[in-house]
C-alpha cells in the first residue's frame, strides 16, 4: 500500500500524461485544417484553450449523466434515487468522485505494472478526443473536420485495445475472460455502427457534422431512415457497454470483467469513460438522426440552438437509461448472434436502401417505406423464431419427460 | 528547414530496416509478424509521400496504400490463425524449433 | 517542421521498441504506438482519410488480433530466451540496407527537391477508388473473404480432434455418453 503523497503523485503523473497526450493530439489536429495554415503559437494556444474548455464541459456533462441515470433508474424501479447529497441528490456524482479518488490504490501482482496503469488512459482518451469534432451548434466546434463521422469511428476503436490490456494485465482469470468478451463484443458491433452512420453520410453527402445537421433542416433523418437509426442506436448501446449488452463488466457475470482489479482513481477513470461514451453515442444519435440543433420552424439563436441540441442528447440518454431499466441482460452468445445475424444484415439493408433511393432518385418517403418494411420484416422473423423456439423447446421437454422415466410415470399414474 | 521528399524517404527506409532486423533477429512467430507489419507501414509511408510531392494531384499513392493496408490486415488474420494452429500442435511458437514439417 | 520530427522520432522509437522488447505484450503496444505515429505522418502528407483508415484498421483490428494471438499462445511465457547469436548479423544486414537506400535517396534529392505537398480532395480519392481502381477493389474484397474463411477453417480444424463434447440434445438412452474424457484430460495436462 502506498502512502497518500505517493498516491497523489501517481494521480498527478497520470493527469499530466493525459494532458500531454491530449495536447499532442490538439497540436496534431492543428494541421488538419487548411494546408495553408501555419502552426503559430497563437493558434496552438487557442486550440489548447478550446480543448481545455471542452474537457471541463464534457466532464461536467458526463457527471450529470451519472446523476440522471441513478434518479431515472430509481424512479423506474419504484424507488427514489439519491436524495441525501445536495438538493435532489445533485451532488451525488461529486460524492462518488471524492470517494473513488480517496480510495486506496491497490495494484495486484499485475503481470506488467506499466500496462496496468496505462490501460485506463488508453480507454479514456478516445472518448474525449471525439469531442474535438462534435459541434454543439453551428459555430461551436473545436475543429470541424471534413471527415468528422469517420474520425469518431476510427478513434472509438482505439478504446477496445485499452480494455483488452486492462483485462490481461490484471492477471486474473475473470479479468482476462471479461477482456476477451468485451473485445469480441465491441469489435462485432463496430460494423453495424459504421453501417448506420454510413447510411446517414450517404443521405447527407458529406462526413462533416455541420453538413449532416444542415441537411436535416426540414426533415430529421430518423423519419427518413428509421432502420439506420435502429441499427445505429442498438450498435451504439453495445459499443458503450450498456444493458442489455453489459455482460462483460456486470458484477453478477464476470465479477466486474476487465475492471475487477482496478480500485479507486483508476476505476473512476473507467467509470467516467463509460459515461462520456454514453454521452457521445447520445450526442451522435442526436446529430445524425434527430437533426442536431435545427428546428423545422425557422432558425434560432446560438444559445437556443445549443439548448436544443443538448435537449435532444439528453432525450436519447433518457431512452438509453430507460432501456437499461427495462430489458434483461443478453448472454454472450445471444449478444453475438444479435450482432452478426440481425444487426449486420439490417445494416446492409439500410445502406442498400439508401443507395437505391439515391441512385434512382426516388422521393425520400420511399426510403421511409423501405426502412419500415425491413424493420417490420426483421421483427416478424424474430417473433416467429421466438414462438417456434418456445414451442419446440416445450415439445422437447415433454418428450424427454416421457422418454427418460417411463417406468416412474406409469407408477405415478397407477398409484 | 522545409520538408522534402527526402525526409519521408529516409523515415520509410529506416522503418523498413528496423522491420527487417525484427524479422531476422526475433524468434517468436508473432514478433516476426509484427515486424512484417512495420515493413508494410514503411512502404505505405513511401508511396503516400511520393504521391504527395509529385506537384499535381495524384491519388494513386493513397489508393495503393489503402490496398496495402487491406491486404496486410487479411494476411495478419490468416497468419495468426496458422500460428495458433502451430502452437496447438507443437506447443511453441519459437521459429527455431519449428523447422521440421511433421505432425 | 517540428511535427514531422516528433512523429518520425516516435515512429522510430516505437519500431525499435517492437524489435528489441523483452516482453512481447510491450512489443505489441509499441507496435500500436508506431501505427499511431505513422498515421500522424500521413496527416502531415495531407492524407487524412488514409490516416484515419490506418488508425481504424491497424489500431483497431490488427493490434487486437495480435493481442488475442499473444494471449492464446501464451507467448509471454516463452519469450526471454536470448537470441544474441543472430543479432549482430541481422543488425549488419539492416544497417547495410539502410545505408544503400539512404545513399540512393540522398543522391536523388539533388534534383528532386520540391517542397510542396499536394493534397487530394476526398471526393477525387473516392471516385478513383471506385471507378479507376474498381477491379483491384473487388479483388481485395475477395482476398479478405478468402482470408476470413481460411482463418476460420484453419483455426477450427485443430479443435475437432481433441475436444469432443457430448451431444447436448435429448439423451437417447441407446448410446452411452462416450466422451473420451481420458484423452481430453491427458491433452490438457500435456499442453498446460
Amino acid at each position: 500500500m502506498k502512502s497518500r503523497p505517493v498516491q497523489l503523485l501517481i494521480a498527478l503523473v497520470m493527469a499530466g500524461a493525459l494532458a500531454g497526450l491530449l495536447a499532442l493530439f490538439a497540436l496534431a489536429l492543428a494541421l488538419l485544417g487548411d494546408p495553408g495554415d501555419a502552426v503559430t503559437p497563437l493558434t496552438a494556444g487557442r486550440l489548447a484553450l478550446a480543448l481545455l474548455a471542452l474537457l471541463t464541459l464534457v466532464t461536467m456533462l458526463g457527471v450529470s449523466l451519472v446523476w440522471l441515470e441513478r434518479k431515472q433508474l430509481g424512479r423506474m424501479q419504484g424507488r427514489v434515487g439519491p436524495t441525501r447529497v445536495g438538493p435532489f441528490g445533485l451532488l451525488q456524482p461529486i460524492a462518488d468522485a471524492i470517494k473513488l479518488v480517496t480510495k486506496e490504490d491497490v495494484s495486484p501482482g499485475a503481470s506488467s505494472k506499466a500496462i496496468f496503469y496505462a490501460a485506463p488512459i488508453l480507454v479514456f482518451v478516445p472518448s474525449f478526443v471525439v469531442w474535438l469534432t462534435i459541434p454543439l451548434s453551428r459555430d461551436l466546434v473545436v475543429r470541424n473536420l471534413d471527415l468528422g463521422v469517420f474520425f469518431f469511428i476510427a478513434v472509438s476503436v482505439l478504446g477496445i485495445v485499452g480494455l483488452i490490456l486492462a483485462g490481461w494485465s490484471s492477471n486474473s482469470k475473470y479479468a482476462i475472460l471479461g477482456g476477451f468478451r468485451s473485445a469480441a463484443q465491441l469489435v462485432s458491433y463496430e460494423i453495424p455502427l459504421i453501417l448506420g452512420a454510413l447510411s446517414v453520410v450517404m443521405l447527407a453527402g458529406s462526413m462533416r457534422f455541420t453538413d449532416v445537421v444542415d441537411a436535416q433542416a426540414s426533415v430529421p433523418y430518423i423519419a427518413l431512415a428509421p432502420l439506420a437509426f435502429a441499427v445505429f442506436f442498438i450498435a451504439g448501446l453495445a459499443e458503450v457497454g450498456r444493458t442489455p449488452f453489459d455482460i462483460y463488466f456486470a458484477e453478477s457475470e464476470v465479477v466486474g470483467g476487465p475492471f475487477v482489479e482496478y480500485s479507486g482513481a483508476h476505476w473512476a477513470v473507467f467509470f467516467l469513460a463509460e459515461y462520456v461514451n454514453t454521452f457521445v453515442v447520445a450526442a451522435l444519435g442526436a446529430l445524425l438522426f434527430l437533426g442536431g440543433w435545427t428546428w423545422p420552424f425557422g432558425d434560432l439563436g446560438q444559445a437556443a440552438a445549443v439548448a436544443l441540441f443538448l435537449g435532444k442528447t439528453y432525450l436519447l440518454a433518457v431512452v438509453i437509461f430507460w432501456v437499461r431499466a427495462t430489458f434483461p441482460r443478453l448472454r454472450i452468445d445471444q449478444l453475438m448472434m444479435v450482432g452478426w445475424k440481425a444487426l449486420i444484415p439490417l445494416g446492409f439493408v439500410s445502406v442498400i436502401a439508401v443507395a437505391v433511393q439515391r441512385f434512382y432518385e426516388w422521393p425520400v418517403w420511399t426510403l421511409t417505406l423501405m426502412s419500415l418494411a425491413a424493420l417490420g420484416a426483421a421483427v416478424a422473423v424474430q417473433l416467429r423464431a421466438q414462438r417456434s423456439g418456445a414451442v419446440a423447446t416445450a415439445k422437447r421437454y415433454a418428450q424427454r419427460a416421457v422418454a427418460v422415466e417411463p417406468s416412474r410415470r406409469r407408477e405415478r399414474t397407477q398409484a | 528547414m522545409t520538408l522534402q521528399l527526402l525526409h519521408f524517404q529516409l523515415l520509410s527506409a529506416a522503418l523498413f530496416c528496423i522491420g527487417l532486423y525484427g524479422v531476422l533477429a526475433r524468434r517468436s512467430a508473432v514478433l516476426v509478424l509484427m515486424s512484417i507489419e512495420l515493413m508494410l507501414n514503411a512502404v505505405n509511408v513511401y508511396v503516400v509521400a511520393v504521391a504527395a510531392f509529385r506537384g499535381f494531384e495524384s491519388s494513386t499513392g493513397q489508393v495503393i496504400a489503402v490496398f496495402v493496408i487491406t491486404i496486410a490486415a487479411a494476411e495478419v488474420g490468416l497468419a495468426l490463425a496458422i500460428v495458433m494452429r502451430l502452437f496447438r500442435s507443437r506447443g511453441t511458437v519459437n521459429m527455431d524449433e519449428i523447422d521440421v514439417m511433421r505432425g | 517542421m517540428l511535427l514531422f520530427f516528433a512523429a518520425a522520432a516516435v515512429t522510430l522509437f516505437a519500431a525499435f521498441g517492437v524489435v528489441t522488447s523483452r516482453n512481447i505484450v510491450h512489443a505489441a503496444l509499441f507496435l500500436l504506438a508506431a501505427m499511431g505515429a505513422v498515421a500522424g505522418v500521413f496527416v502531415l502528407l495531407y492524407a487524412e482519410f488514409l490516416a484515419l483508415v490506418q488508425l481504424l484498421i491497424y489500431g483497431g483490428a490488427v493490434i487486437i488480433v495480435i493481442l488475442f494471438a499473444l494471449m492464446l499462445t501464451r507467448a509471454s511465457e516463452h519469450l526471454g530466451e536470448s537470441d544474441t547469436r543472430r543479432r549482430p548479423f541481422a543488425a549488419l544486414a539492416a544497417a547495410a540496407l539502410f545505408g544503400v537506400m539512404a545513399a540512393a535517396f540522398v543522391a536523388d534529392s539533388a534534383w528532386f527537391n520540391s517542397t510542396t505537398r499536394v493534397s487530394v480532395p476526398f471526393r477525387t480519392l473516392a471516385e478513383d477508388l471506385f471507378v479507376v481502381w474498381a477491379v483491384p477493389f473487388e479483388i481485395a474484397s475477395l482476398v479478405l473473404l478468402v482470408a476470413l474463411v481460411g482463418a476460420v477453417v484453419i483455426g477450427r480444424a485443430g479443435r475437432e480432434e481433441d475436444e469432443t463434447f457430448p451431444e447436448t440434445g435429448e439423451p437417447d438412452g441407446d448410446e452411452p455418453a462416450r466422451t473420451p474424457r481420458s484423452r481430453r484430460g491427458e491433452r490438457r495436462r500435456r499442453g498446460a
